[in-house]
């Protein structure tokens, strides 16, 4: 086990490199000279210019530039914005904003639907199995800024149960409409892949087994099939985290959440590399680690699986 | 003669001259079926000459039958005729807008109101259709030709190839589809040239290493199968039996995914361009629609709700068609049906 947790450790550093060296060289090539963006697009002189281009590495070429940014990283020192913060300190406010909503919407999505999966796939081809498997089509089917808007109108403006948008402080119950938000599209594809995986179980042996030797209902479900069932969906919510992180751009600027997202959408549209590349890198760090706790879960739920 | 198959051999035969040993004097009678019994034609009525159906024509005949197939295909014709003739849908011009009528609701010829700038909200609709269809079926088709190729040549090859494809896979799988295509889209070669075609050329880049992923499986999972050995037996080259005998084999996983993904790419504009990074404002799609109208959220939420009506009825239809196409080619699952 541990040699195996090791060894997808070191699988990690090559993926991270190549991730950041992707979006740092995108962001590179991206028009635009930050450096006339710093002063409003004023004249400023040379010297001045080039004492800021200095300042921020941008007179090196681009392998030393990013050379110089892994060296800054591995010591956490992640560099300043334009505008004079600390890139750590930006992400040190807006990721434990983003953190909050994404388990959020991870908990919801996992809890509602697993157990709407598992009613659906102890009852198939019944009236409330394909009722759910349509509604769950129509939800993937509508883009999530849709249901942003309409669930912010209508249970923000209209019915007024909730605030429309997100103060600065961003509790936990101001995020549970951006976080249902959020979480929908992913809840209706954790149910799709919980039923089917559920009506593949049901039928196998040991269900009989445990059934026939008088063991009630709900054991057999929960124990017995749900547990047999779980293995696609946990591997499902892991990669979907990073979906989450992504999919937090569009809800957290529908809601005015000061998370990550928001943080980076603004830093692409002003070219501020380092803060696109430090949120992209933590970003990637997240999914990929979530995705390391995932294959670690498979042992948990089916002993038959071991890491030699 | 099968029939005689039958009958009892040992009658009429002293027991003595079957069997050494000692055995039971008396002949036990045995029952011997009546010939009516066992209808034989019925075996023999099997046309042997006749070709077996192949796994295609079998799924088109189920899927003929799925009232979710026929919805969605029917759908899915009438969106393409939109995009291909909008005039035949409507005679208003969606671009001569008039102020006067600046979020006004519906009235007669215009059923769906006017948007903020006075324009005809269905006629805009209608006109949107072709830009996202077209980002849709482009990448899907660039995604699966890329995608599919370089699935196949390392699932089947393997080696180096495949080495580079799964770490290649996983620094893409590492971005998120949305994220990477706003970063993309900042390019100047991107940026200053807005089209249609440069969001396709985004999503596709973001798109191809999931079907390559799933072509890979595919093609390995048909690579050791029986029927290829038998053709590189009988002389087939190697780069002929993956083009003859295992990307036929490997193609279903693919289509489903293709198909599901075409809304997902359609959304995946729409999301773009919501965020002002997609097609330029000058053309007319949905996501630009949907775009504009959440400025005038509070004032008429039916300017933001039809073109979103048009959009999830499309994505819906292509998921749903994806949806009976992987069970009409999954025989687990038709057994039950």
């Amino acid at each position: 086990m541990l040699a195996f947790t090791l060894k997808r450790f070191l699988q990690l550093i090559p993926v991270f490199i190549g991730a950041t060296l992707l979006v740092y060289f995108l962001v590179f090539a991206t028009p635009g000279d930050p450096i006339s963006a710093l002063s409003g697009g004023k004249p400023m002189t040379p010297a001045v210019e080039s004492a800021l281009r200095a300042q921020y590495n941008l007179d090196q070429p681009f392998w030393v530039q990013y050379g110089l940014y892994l060296k800054n990283l591995v010591t956490l020192d992640l560099g300043m914005s334009f505008s004079g913060q600390e890139v750590r300190d930006l992400l040190a406010r807006a990721f434990p904003v983003t953190a909050r909503l994404a388990v959020m919407a991870l908990a919801i999505e996992a809890v509602f639907g697993i157990f709407f999966g598992v009613i659906a796939g102890m009852r198939k081809g019944k009236a409330f199995d394909s009722t759910v498997l349509i509604l769950s089509l129509i939800v993937i089917a509508i883009p999530t800024f849709v249901l942003g808007f309409v669930l912010q109108f209508v249970v923000g403006v209209k019915l007024e149960w909730a605030k429309p948008t997100v103060s600065g402080g961003a509790t936990w119950g101001e995020l549970i409409l951006p976080a249902v938000v959020l979480g929908l599209v992913s809840f209706a594809y954790v149910l799709r892949l919980t039923r089917t995986s559920i009506i593949e179980n049901k039928q196998a042996d040991y269900v009989r087994t445990a059934t026939a030797k008088g063991l009630s209902r709900g054991r057999v479900i929960n124990v017995h099939i749900l547990r047999n069932s779980l293995i696609p969906v946990v591997t499902f919510l892991g990669a979907d985290l990073g979906s989450l992180m992504g999919g937090a751009i569009v809800t957290e600027g529908i809601f005015n959440v000061p998370g990550v997202g928001n943080l980076l959408y603004r830093a692409i549209l002003k070219g501020e590399t380092p803060t696109v590349v430090a949120v992209v890198g933590v970003l990637v760090i997240v999914f990929v680690l979530a995705n390391l706790i995932v294959d670690m879960l498979y042992a948990l739920l089916d002993p038959r699986i071991r890491y030699a | 003669m099968p029939e005689n198959q039958n009958q009892n051999p040992e009658a009429g035969l002293p027991i003595s001259k079957i069997r050494a040993g000692k055995v039971s004097k008396y002949t036990i009678p045995h029952f011997v079926a009546p010939l009516d019994e066992t209808p034989l034609q019925g075996v023999d009525a099997v046309k042997e000459t006749g070709k077996p159906l192949s796994m295609w024509a079998e799924a088109w005949r189920s899927l003929r039958k799925r009232p979710l197939f026929i919805i969605s295909a029917l759908l899915i014709i009438v969106v393409i005729a939109i995009a291909t003739i909008p005039g035949l849908f409507t005679s208003v011009d969606p671009t001569s807008c008039y102020l006067e009528f600046s979020n006004e609701g519906p009235s007669s010829g215009h059923p769906m109101g006017y948007n903020f700038q006075g324009c005809d909200v269905y006629a805009r609709a209608i006109h949107g259709t072709r830009a996202s269809l077209m980002v849709g079926i482009f990448t899907t088709i660039f995604v699966v030709l890329i995608g599919g190729t370089i699935g196949a040549l390392a699932g089947f090859y393997g080696g180096w190839l495949d080495t580079i494809l799964a770490r290649l896979g996983d620094i893409f799988f590492a971005l998120p589809m949305v994220l990477g295509a706003i970063i993309v889209m900042q390019l100047p070669a991107f940026r200053d040239n807005k089209s249609v075609w440069t969001v396709i050329v985004t999503l596709a880049i973001f798109g191809w290493p999931q079907v390559a992923r799933i072509t890979r499986g595919a093609v390995l999972e048909a690579r050791d199968a029986d029927f290829v050995k038998a053709s590189r037996a009988l002389g087939l080259s190697r780069g002929k039996s993956l083009l003859k005998h295992v990307i036929p084999n490997a193609m279903a996983p693919v289509i489903v995914v293709a198909t599901v993904n075409l809304g997902v790419y359609i959304v995946a504009e729409a999301t773009l361009s919501f965020l002002g990074l997609g097609l330029p404002f000058e053309v007319m799609s949905w996501g630009n629609d949907i775009s504009s109208a959440q400025s005038q959220l509070r004032n008429n939420p039916m300017m933001l709700m039809w073109p979103a009506l048009f959009l999830s009825v499309t994505v819906l239809s292509f998921i749903m068609l994806g949806d009976a196409v992987r069970d009409a080619l999954d025989p687990k699952s038709r057994k039950g049906n």
